[in-house]
């Protein structure tokens, strides 16, 4: 009998490694320009949320009532004519001041904790809510999944954003009071450490796992009547077992690239929730709040305004192009 | 269809119910009431007890929530006792009253809707139309010239559309377009009340446009960039179809073939945003009123909510819900239309 050597080195289709379709993915990702500038960006801006302490020349809070407003020299072409009569021009700050003294570079880099940490965790959040639920609902089929898309329908007919307005509201009018119980007084004491983020993350996360829950479903109908699941069911595998094993690693893909896409739309609301004053609390640096506080000056100091909406942008930005390339490097017909 | 179209406006009844008593009992539970003033505002008690009795905010909540649907002269009438001594203030929101204003005295919540909300409306179509006029033909083209630098252009900057919100956007209009250039206004709404019919401006001259279009732009043009992405995505994907093959072959004209066969089949999931994209719309009129300084309803409905204005929270949540469920209706209305294999019935 003639054997075969699979010696490394040798030539044969048999020594290669076998591609998975997650590193197929990761290939035609890598080969997507748009979409691994937006990767690297997110990256860096990230290390920078996290180093900002660092790298940020001042602290977030750090005011100098003297230099309030203040705009550097080489900045003074962005300022509206006879600008130069009313400017404190100093170039102690790298991107000018606010109208309370403080520097905006440093703020916008702390900003960026805020967006990326909403970022992180709404998705997060919706992704294992909506995931187990689309899933259950998918997989039992019959009566239970008719119930459980009724309440998702139901829900999706309400105007989300008023409710997460509402429950921001009644949430940070209980954390200013102070709350009784151990666990409300521990999660109010996390919050207030985190800068009020924890109310947001908690509003944000529990009115967006319903999209998610949708396409989770989708993907278990179409998935579990291949194949492969009915050989798991013929082995005696039990239905967690063919959930956790089977299912939620097929659907993970998708359910992670749309995901992606989502987090724009998160980053959005929580500027939103800031600029309306029911975001993060002061004097926590978020762009949304910069961008509030400053447009009400923007005929006079436009700067304090285009900085943190430009960072708020090019984040956006990155990651609808890492989306887009998730997507096109996931669902190759897509691409084209 | 018609059958269909009455069910779901019957529909909407279970809908505004439930949104009217979330939003109640939530309203009612934050801390703090609308009297509750502080330091030398502080009202004496003798004060503040009289005006709670006026807005039954003495009564116990679900006898308020009842006084809001049905009126307290009903409530009065039904359960007589400490309810009757009131007079009829309020006549429901069966009847279509919003009840009065806690913040705004002499002002109904109908008064404070019907003179903002057009204004928001307005501002909204406007914007939805600028989305729809740059956003079809844009996408139209990025695909029928797939991968030229037409195409390429306008993705790009569809993708820049939407990664910058309305936040952005009317900050950088006022700052170049305003400030720097000097070309238009940055502030304030080009028409008052009346309103034509009740919802559109009364002079459509260059006051209305040259204040209109700085926030209707920095409201649409994100709105253009998504049905762009979708049309073309959309476009490209029926132009491969068995039927438009079939189509060409009979020899019919490309011209023909895209209008009369492609574009109306492609329009269907781009009609699906549109009801999402509306609900952007309302999310967006809130920060690009204040930015731009337009009195709509978005400032009510922030602003009523610190105030604790009860009935002006209730009226404004009701109002948007309202907006929100006819425009879904509306999208599957067009559903049917593009496509005669949905049925409803």
């Amino acid at each position: 009998m003639a054997t075969v050597s699979l010696t490394p080195g040798t030539p044969s289709i048999l020594s290669q490694k076998p591609r998975s379709l997650w590193r197929e993915s990761f290939r035609r990702l890598l080969r997507n320009k748009a979409a691994v500038i937006g990767g690297i960006f997110i990256i860096l801006l990230a290390l920078g949320a996290v180093f900002a302490n660092v790298i940020a020349p001042f602290d977030y809070a750090e005011q100098d009532l003297l230099l309030n407003n203040a705009v550097p020299d080489y900045l003074m072409w962005a300022m509206p004519a006879g600008a130069e009569g009313y400017a404190r021009i100093t170039d102690k700050f790298p991107l000018g001041a606010d109208s309370l003294g403080r520097d905006v570079l440093s703020r916008t880099i702390y900003g960026a904790r805020v967006s990326l940490a909403v970022a992180f965790f709404a998705a997060t959040v919706s992704l294992l809510i909506g995931t187990i639920y689309g899933t259950i609902s998918g997989y039992a089929g019959g009566r239970v999944d008719n119930l459980m898309m009724r309440v998702v329908d139901f829900l999706y007919g309400f105007p989300f954003l008023i409710i997460v307005i509402l429950l921001q509201t009644y949430l940070k009018a209980f954390a200013r009071r102070g709350a009784e119980g151990v666990f409300a007084s521990k999660i109010l004491e996390i919050n207030d450490s985190m800068g009020g983020m924890l109310l947001l993350f908690i509003a944000i996360g529990l009115v967006n796992w319903i999209g998610m829950a949708r396409i989770a479903r989708g993907q278990v109908l179409s998935l579990k009547q291949k194949e492969f699941i009915e050989a798991a069911h013929s082995m005696g595998s039990g239905d967690l077992r063919i959930i956790g094993r089977h299912l939620i690693p097929n659907i993970l893909g998708p359910l992670i690239v749309f995901e992606t896409l989502a987090i724009p739309g998160y980053i959005f609301t929580e500027a939103f929730l800031s600029f309306i004053g029911l975001g993060v609390d002061p004097p926590t640096a978020s762009w949304g709040i910069m961008i509030s506080e400053a447009v009400q000056g923007i005929r006079s100091y436009p700067l304090q305004t285009l900085v943190p909406a430009i960072a708020l942008s090019l984040t956006t930005l990155a990651f609808n192009f890492l989306g887009d390339g998730l997507r096109d490097a996931f669902d190759p017909r897509m691409a084209e | 269809m018609g059958r269909f179209i009455i069910r779901r406006i019957i529909g909407f009844i279970p809908v505004l119910f439930t949104v009217a008593l979330f939003t109640f009992v939530l309203v009612r539970a934050i801390p703090g009431g609308p009297f509750d003033f502080q330091g030398d505002r502080a009202l004496p008690p003798q004060i503040t007890a009289n005006i709670n009795a006026k807005y039954h905010l003495d009564w116990p909540t679900h006898m308020q929530f009842l006084s809001y649907l049905v009126g307290d002269d009903v409530v009065a009438r039904v359960f007589g006792g400490i309810y009757a001594e009131t007079a009829g203030e309020s006549r429901g929101l069966i009847r279509g009253d919003l009840g009065p204003s806690l913040r705004y005295q002499s002002q109904s919540v109908n008064d404070i809707v019907s003179g903002t909300f057009p204004i928001s409306f307005q501002l909204g179509l406007l914007a939805l139309t600028i989305g729809l006029l740059i956003g079809l033909p844009a996408g139209v083209i990025a695909a029928l010239k797939q991968n030229t630098w037409l195409d390429y252009s306008a993705t790009f900057i569809a993708v820049l559309g939407v990664s910058v919100p309305s936040m952005v956007l009317g900050p950088l209009f006022i700052w170049l377009i305003s400030v720097k250039l000097g070309l238009l206004p940055a502030a304030t709404w080009g028409t008052k009340p009346p309103f034509l019919l009740g919802f559109f401006p009364s002079n459509l001259d260059w006051d209305f446009w040259s204040h209109a279009i700085l926030p209707a732009m920095a409201l649409g043009i994100g709105m253009s960039a998504s049905i762009a992405r979708l049309t073309r995505a959309s476009l490209l994907q029926v132009i491969r179809e068995d039927y438009i093959r079939t189509a060409r072959a009979k020899g019919l004209q490309e011209r023909v073939v895209i209008t009369i066969h492609a574009l109306k089949n492609s329009l269907i999931p781009v009609v699906t945003i549109i009801g999402p994209l509306f609900a952007a719309v309302v999310t967006g009129s809130f920060i690009v009123e204040q930015i731009f300084g337009i009195g709509g309803m978005g400032k009510h409905f922030v602003t009523s909510i610190g105030n604790r204005d009860y009935p002006l929270i209730m009226g404004a949540t009701l109002v948007y819900t309202l907006i929100l469920i006819v425009a879904n209706l509306l999208v599957d209305v067009a559903y049917a239309w593009l496509d005669p294999r949905i049925r409803y019935d």
